[in-house]
C-alpha cells in the first residue's frame, strides 16, 4: 500500500515542501505518535540540499532512502522509558536490519534527542539516558566539541570543532557502564562532547556517541534547530544566527555521494 | 481476579536522580531516620482468566525486554498477587 | 459495559413524579434559575439535564456576571477594524487574515483554580484546554504563551506552586511540540492562594481550512473521539453520583483532571489529517462542561437538533452515571460532525493515528437535543436554553469606599517618595536593588524550561518584547504575540489600568516591528457579587473596549476568570491583554538587546517622561501601593508604534525595546544584559526636557516610551521620520560593545554611576532559583 511515501510529512505545510531537492540524496525522517522535530529534522535535509523523505513508524519496508533520521521528540510519551515503546515498531526493525555492520557499508542512521534514546533502547548504540540531574526540563544553547569527524554524519567537521546547538530534554543524562565508556573512548566513539558545564549530569560530558563503524550515530543536542540563521542559537554574528548544525546534514549527504560515486579510498578520513 | 505485579527498580550502580532529590527533601520534613531513597515502577498486569505458568513466563520476558532497560534498570520482582479491590467495594475510584 | 444498577430518571418518569426534589442548589443553581429551567422544559428537569444546566448556566460556561459588560467588545467595534476579522467573539476562538490565503486565530484563557489545587496538573491541562480551542477551529497550533502570577516569592506556598506550574505548563507544551515564545510573571501577596495561570495558544491555517462548530446537514453522524471519558472534574458534582436517589453509588470522583499531552499530540496530527481530507463538517473540543457544552453548541450552532446515545460513550471508569458522563471533564477530547459518506474515511484516518472513537447519533432537524440511555430518553431540551439562554445577571456594582483613600495615597508623600536616591552611588545601588527584585529579576530558570526551537520558526521568544513565529517559510509572513497586565496599576484604577495594559501589549508588538491587529484578553477578578469587584471589572472591561477602538484593534475573544478571591481578599483587577501582530517578514524582527555588533550605535529615547511613580516597580520595593496610575495616551501610542514598526521595516534600527515595569532604569539593564553589551547614557537633556530629578528619570512607568539603537549612518533618516510625526525622543548615549559595563551619567553630586554587567547578571539570575529551588 506504498504508505510511506503517501502519507504527508506530519505537520508539513503545502508551502513549505519546495525546497532545492538533490536527487541521490534520499534521507528518510521517521515520525512515530508524538515525535514533534520532524518537520524541522526534514526542513535541515532541505537546507543541506538533500530530499527528506517522511517515514511512517507502522510501515514495514524503508522503501527508496539512503539514509535515515530519528528525530526527537516525546514518542509514546516517553511515558515507559524515552524511546522504549518505539524500539519495537515496525519500521525500528527494518532500520536496525539495514544499519547492522553485517549489511555492507551500514544504512547511515542519525538519532537526535528521543531518536538517540530509541537507537540506544534499540541497541544500535550503547549506553542509556536518565533524567537530568537536575530534574527539570531544560532548553539552552549548547557548546559541543565533535570529537569524532569519520562518522557518516560529522565527516564535514574539523576535528575538536567547537559548535553550538540547542539542547533541550528532560531525559538527557548519558550514562553506560565503566567498561563501556572506557570503550568508547579507546575507539574514539564519543563524536560530540559538552563544552563549559555539563548541563545535565552525562557520564564524561558525552552529549552524542557513534557505532564502531561510524554509521550510527546519536546525540540528545539538536543539530537540526542550527541550521537556518534567524531561527536558531545566538552566535558571535548576531541573534539566532547560529547554524553550527548543518555540517551533520551536509556531512551525510556529501559521504553519500561519495559511496554511489565509487568506492571511497579515504575510508572516511575527513 | 489475581494480578501479575512486576517492579523494576534502577541498577544500583546508577545514579538516580528522582530518589536522591526525594532524600534530600525528606528532613525538610522532618523525616530524618532515612540515609538514602531510590525510586523505582511498578507495573501491574490484568490477566483475563488463569495466571498459568506459560503467562507468568512470558510476563518475565516481557519485564526483561521491554518493561525494563538492562543498562539502567533490573527487574527485581515478578510475582502474582491479588486485587485488592476485587475483595473490597469495587471501587476504582 | 453498564453492570451498574441504578435506576434512571428519564422525561417520562420526570414527567410523571414532579414533586422529587433534585439537588439543584448543591450543584450552585440558585432557586430562580432552577424554577426557570422548570419553566422552559413545563416540567422538572431529569437528574441528567440538571446536570446540564448547572454546568452550563455556571458563571464559567454562561458568563453570567460578565455578558452584559462585555457585549461592549462587540458594540464598539467599527467596520474598519472588522477588516482583517474573519471570526470574532463567540467561536472557540478569534480568526484574523493575515495575507497571502493565510489565517491566524489565538486565544487566551485561565486555569487558575486546579493550578492551586494541583499546580502541574492544572497548568497543563490548562495548556491542553487552549490548543484545543485552536484545533477546533481549524488551524494547527504553532506556539504557546503563560502570563503567571504567584504569590511572595518568599513565600512557602509559592515553593510549592511555582515549580509544579512551571512543570506543567513546560510538561504538556513541550510535548505537544510547540514553542512557548514568551508571557510574564509576577510574585505579589495578593495571589497567594490565588495563583493565576494564563495560557495563550496561536495557530494558523489556510483560509479554505477555516471550520466552525456546528452540526449542520440533517443525517449527519456526531462522533466523539479522543481519550475515554473518566471522573475528572466533576468532584464538585459528586451530589448527582446518587442519581438514583439512594446511596448506594460510590461517590468518589477526583475534581482534578490529569493531562496527557501524548495523547493530545497524536489528536492534533489526527485532526489536521481529518480537516486535510475534508472529512468534519463541524468540530468541538470538550473542555469544561465535557459532552454538555459539546452537544449543545455543535446543536444550537447547527441546524437546531441532535439525537444521541449516551451509553455509547467510550468510558474509564464505568460505575459514571449519565450526569457524570454528560459533566466529565475528561481531557484530550473532541466532537465532530461527519457526513455518511465520510465516516468510513473518517474511521481510517483514526485507526492510522490509534485515535479511539465512537459514534453517539446523528444531526436531526427537530431542534431539540435529544439523549438516550438504553434507548430511553434522559434529555429532551432546546439545546440554545442551555447553550446561549443562560441567566444574565446585572450585578450591581459600586465604586469602592476605599478608592479615593487609595488614590489620594501618592507614593510621593511618603518616606521614600520624598527621599529619592540624589548621588551617582545612591542611583546605582536603587537600579541594582530594583532589576534585582522577583518581579524584575532574570526569568529564564522559568522560560529555560520551555521549548522555544521546535518547530523551528521561531524568531523571538522570551526575553525579547514579544514572541515571534514565522507562519510561511517562502515569504517569511508571520506574527508576533505579547501578553501583557499591570495589576497594580488597576488596582489604583481599573480603568485607566486596563488600557495601560493593552498599551503595553500593544507597544510590544510593535517594538518587536509587527502591526498589532487583534486583542484577546483574561480577564481575572474576585467575586462578581461583591459590588466594588464587580464596578473593577466594568471598569477595565470600558477601558479596554474604548482603548481597542481607540487603537483600531478589536477584541476577538477571551475568558473571564472570577471568584480569584479567599474570603474576602480578592487579587488586584488582572485583565491580562494578549496583543497579535502581522509581519510580512519575520526576518526584520527587532530584537530587545544591544548586540556585540552594535558598538557605538545611538540609543534613543522615544516619547516623554512624567513623574509617575505611582504604582510603579520602585514604589512596590518600597511596600507602596498607592496614588495614580501613569496616564495614558493612546494616540501617541499608536504614533511610537508606527514609527517602530516603520523603522523596523526600514531597516533604520537594530534593537528597540518598551518601557514598562521598573521604566528606563530596567529597559537599559535588559537591553545591557540581553547579550552582554554595555552602553553608556546620560540623563542630563531628559532631566531637563521633562522637568524630573535622575531617580524619577530612571524609575517613572509612564507609558508610551521605547528605546531604540541605531546605527549613526541611519540617524539623520530617523530624525526626519519622528519629527514628521509629532515624536517626541531625545539621544541619550551609545552602545559600549568592549566595557562589559551600563554607565549612567547625569546632574548627580559625584560623577557617574557604573554597574558591571558580568556582577549584575550574577544577582539577577539568581533570584527565581534561589526562591524555587533553594
Amino acid at each position: 500500500m506504498a504508505q510511506a511515501s503517501e502519507t504527508p510529512l506530519i505537520g508539513e505545510t503545502d508551502s513549505a515542501s519546495d525546497g532545492p531537492a538533490l536527487d541521490g540524496a534520499r534521507i528518510g525522517v521517521v515520525t512515530f505518535p508524538g515525535t514533534l522535530d520532524d518537520r524541522d529534522a526534514a526542513r535541515a535535509v532541505r537546507i543541506a540540499g538533500g530530499t527528506a523523505v517522511p517515514l511512517w513508524h507502522a510501515d514495514d519496508a524503508l522503501g527508496d532512502v539512503d539514509a535515515v533520521i530519528v528525530p526527537g521528540g516525546f514518542s509514546y510519551g516517553d511515558y515507559l522509558r524515552a524511546g522504549a515503546i518505539s524500539r519495537f515498531a515496525p519500521l525500528m526493525r527494518r532500520i536496525a536490519e539495514s544499519a547492522a555492520p553485517s549489511a555492507g557499508a551500514g544504512l547511515p542512521v542519525l538519532g537526535i534527542c528521543n531518536g538517540f534514546q530509541i537507537l540506544t533502547e534499540a541497541h544500535l548504540l550503547p549506553g542509556s539516558m536518565i533524567k537530568n540531574d537536575h530534574l527539570k526540563f531544560r532548553c539552552g544553547d549548547q557548546v559541543l566539541r565533535v570529537e569524532n569527524t569519520s562518522t557518516a554524519w560529522t565527516a564535514q567537521f574539523t576535528d575538536d570543532e567547537l559548535i553550538t546547538v540547542p539542547l533541550k530534554n528532560q531525559d538527557g543524562q548519558y550514562v553506560a557502564d565503566a567498561a563501556t565508556l572506557e570503550q568508547l573512548e579507546a575507539e574514539g566513539r564519543v563524536a560530540f562532547r559538552y563544552v563549559g558545564t555539563n548541563p545535565n549530569g552525562s557520564r564524561d560530558d558525552i552529549a552524542g556517541v557513534a557505532n564502531a563503524a561510524g554509521n550510527v550515530v546519536g546525540l540528545m543536542p539538536h543539530p537540526e534547530h542550527a541550521v537556518e540563521a534567524g531561527f536558531g542559537p545566538d552566535d558571535a554574528t548576531g541573534m539566532r544566527a547560529g547554524t553550527d548544525g548543518l555540517p551533520v546534514f551536509t556531512s551525510v549527504i556529501s559521504s553519500l555521494a561519495g559511496s554511489t560515486a565509487g568506492p571511497d579510498p579515504a575510508g572516511g578520513a575527513a | 481476579m489475581p494480578r501479575i505485579v512486576v517492579e523494576v527498580m534502577p541498577k544500583p550502580e546508577i545514579l538516580d536522580p528522582q530518589g536522591k532529590a526525594i532524600a534530600s527533601a525528606l528532613p525538610h520534613l522532618g523525616f530524618r531516620g532515612f540515609s538514602a531513597v531510590r525510586q523505582g515502577k511498578r507495573f501491574e498486569l490484568s490477566v483475563d482468566g488463569e495466571i498459568t505458568d506459560a503467562v507468568l513466563a512470558q510476563a518475565r520476558e516481557a519485564a526483561a525486554e521491554m518493561l525494563s532497560n538492562p543498562v539502567i534498570e533490573d527487574v527485581v520482582d515478578v510475582r502474582v498477587e491479588d486485587d485488592p479491590a476485587e475483595a473490597g467495594a469495587g471501587n476504582e475510584g | 459495559m453498564s453492570d451498574q444498577e441504578f435506576s434512571i430518571d428519564t422525561v417520562e418518569h420526570a414527567s410523571s413524579t414532579p414533586d422529587v426534589e433534585l439537588p439543584w442548589d448543591e450543584l450552585g443553581l440558585k432557586a430562580d434559575e432552577y424554577e426557570r429551567i422548570i419553566a422552559i422544559l413545563g416540567r422538572r428537569p431529569t437528574a441528567a439535564e440538571l446536570a446540564m444546566y448547572s454546568v452550563m448556566w455556571s458563571e464559567h460556561c454562561s458568563y453570567k456576571s460578565s455578558k452584559v459588560h462585555l457585549r461592549q467588545f462587540g458594540e464598539k467595534v467599527t467596520e474598519e477594524m472588522k477588516t482583517d476579522l474573519m471570526v470574532g467573539i463567540g467561536e472557540n476562538a478569534g480568526v484574523t487574515d493575515l495575507g497571502d490565503g493565510w489565517a491566524v486565530t489565538f486565544k487566551i484563557e485561565s486555569h487558575n483554580h486546579p493550578s492551586y489545587v494541583e499546580p502541574y496538573q492544572g497548568a497543563a491541562t490548562g495548556v491542553g484546554g487552549i490548543v484545543r480551542d485552536i484545533i477546533s477551529m481549524g488551524a494547527r497550533p504553532v506556539a504557546v504563551m503563560d502570563a503567571l502570577r504567584f504569590g511572595e516569592i518568599d513565600h512557602p506556598d509559592t515553593r510549592r506552586v511555582l515549580p509544579g506550574v512551571v512543570a506543567g505548563v513546560g510538561g504538556y507544551g513541550n510535548s505537544l511540540g510547540l514553542p512557548n515564545i514568551g508571557g510574564e510573571v509576577e510574585f505579589d501577596a495578593c495571589y497567594q492562594a490565588n495563583p493565576l495561570v494564563n495560557a495563550l495558544a496561536v495557530g494558523v491555517m489556510r483560509h479554505e481550512d477555516l471550520r466552525l462548530a456546528n452540526a449542520s446537514g440533517v443525517g449527519n453522524k456526531v462522533v466523539l473521539f479522543g481519550a475515554r471519558t473518566g471522573g475528572d472534574g466533576i468532584g464538585g458534582a459528586s451530589v448527582l453520583a446518587s442519581e438514583s436517589f439512594d446511596d448506594a453509588k460510590p461517590s468518589k470522583r477526583p475534581s482534578v483532571q490529569v493531562g496527557d499531552p501524548f495523547s493530545e499530540k497524536v489528536l492534533i496530527e489526527c485532526c489536521l489529517e481529518l480537516f486535510g481530507g475534508e472529512l468534519v463538517e463541524g468540530i468541538q473540543d470538550l473542555g469544561a462542561a465535557g459532552i454538555s457544552c459539546a452537544t449543545s453548541e455543535l446543536a444550537s450552532n447547527g441546524e437546531g437538533g441532535m439525537h444521541v446515545e449516551l451509553t455509547d460513550v467510550l468510558l474509564r471508569d464505568s460505575t459514571l452515571t449519565p450526569g457524570e458522563i454528560l459533566m466529565s471533564e475528561s481531557q484530550e477530547r473532541m466532537m465532530a460532525v461527519v457526513t455518511p459518506e465520510n465516516v468510513e474515511a473518517f474511521e481510517r484516518t483514526l485507526a492510522k493515528w490509534g485515535v479511539e472513537y465512537s459514534w453517539l447519533g446523528e444531526v436531526t432537524d427537530t431542534g431539540r437535543l435529544v439523549i438516550d440511555w438504553s434507548g430511553e430518553t434522559i434529555v429532551d431540551v432546546d439545546p440554545r436554553t442551555v447553550a446561549h439562554d443562560g441567566p444574565v445577571y446585572e450585578r450591581p456594582y459600586e465604586r469602592p469606599a476605599w478608592q479615593d483613600a487609595v488614590q489620594a495615597d501618592s507614593f510621593a508623600a511618603t518616606e521614600a517618595g520624598k527621599n529619592l536616591p540624589r548621588t551617582a552611588s545612591e542611583l546605582g545601588t536603587a537600579v541594582a536593588e530594583l532589576v534585582t527584585s522577583p518581579n524584575l529579576a532574570d526569568p529564564s530558570w522559568i522560560t529555560d524550561q520551555y521549548d522555544r526551537f521546535v518547530g523551528g520558526n521561531t524568531a523571538l521568544s522570551q526575553p525579547d518584547d514579544s514572541g515571534v513565529v514565522r507562519v510561511d517559510e517562502s515569504t517569511g509572513l508571520g506574527v508576533g504575540l505579547s501578553v501583557d497586565s499591570t495589576p497594580r496599576h488597576a488596582y489604583l484604577d481599573p480603568y485607566t489600568g486596563a488600557q495601560l495594559a493593552l498599551a503595553q501589549a500593544y507597544r510590544n508588538v510593535a517594538t518587536s516591528g509587527a502591526i498589532p491587529k487583534a486583542v484577546s484578553d483574561c480577564l481575572n477578578f474576585g467575586s462578581p457579587e461583591d459590588p466594588p469587584i464587580m464596578w473593577q471589572f466594568a471598569e477595565a472591561v470600558r477601558g479596554l473596549a474604548d482603548g481597542c477602538r481607540e487603537l483600531g484593534i478589536p477584541v476577538t475573544g477571551g475568558n473571564v476568570s472570577l471568584y480569584n478571591q479567599t474570603g474576602g481578599n480578592a487579587i488586584h483587577p488582572t485583565p491580562v491583554v494578549g496583543v497579535l501582530g502581522a509581519f510580512d517578514d519575520v526576518g526584520r524582527r527587532t530584537p530587545s538587546g544591544f548586540e556585540r555588533w552594535a558598538d557605538g550605535q545611538a540609543i534613543y529615547l522615544l516619547g516623554e517622561t512624567a513623574a509617575e511613580l505611582d504604582g510603579s516597580e520602585y514604589a512596590r520595593l518600597h511596600g507602596h501601593l498607592g496614588g495614580l496610575p501613569p496616564q495614558v495616551d493612546l494616540q501617541r501610542e499608536k504614533t511610537l508604534g508606527a514609527v517602530l514598526i516603520n523603522a523596523s521595516r526600514d531597516g533604520m534600527i537594530d534593537a528597540a525595546h518598551d518601557l514598562s515595569e521598573g521604566g528606563l532604569a530596567a529597559a537599559l539593564v535588559e537591553m545591557s544584559l540581553r547579550f552582554g553589551v554595555g552602553s553608556r547614557v546620560n540623563l542630563d537633556a531628559l532631566c531637563e526636557r521633562d522637568g524630573l530629578d535622575p531617580a524619577t528619570a530612571l524609575f517613572s512607568e509612564s507609558a508610551g516610551r521605547a528605546l531604540v539603537a541605531l546605527p549613526r549612518s541611519e540617524e539623520v533618516r530617523f530624525k526626519d521620520m519622528i519629527t514628521a510625526r509629532g515624536l517626541p525622543a531625545l539621544r541619550l548615549g551609545v552602545v559600549d560593545a568592549e566595557s562589559g559595563e551600563l554607565e549612567v551619567a547625569g546632574d548627580f553630586e559625584d560623577g557617574s554611576f557604573i554597574l558591571g554587567l558580568d556582577e549584575l547578571r550574577e544577582i539577577w539570575s539568581a533570584v527565581i532559583p534561589a526562591h524555587a529551588e533553594g
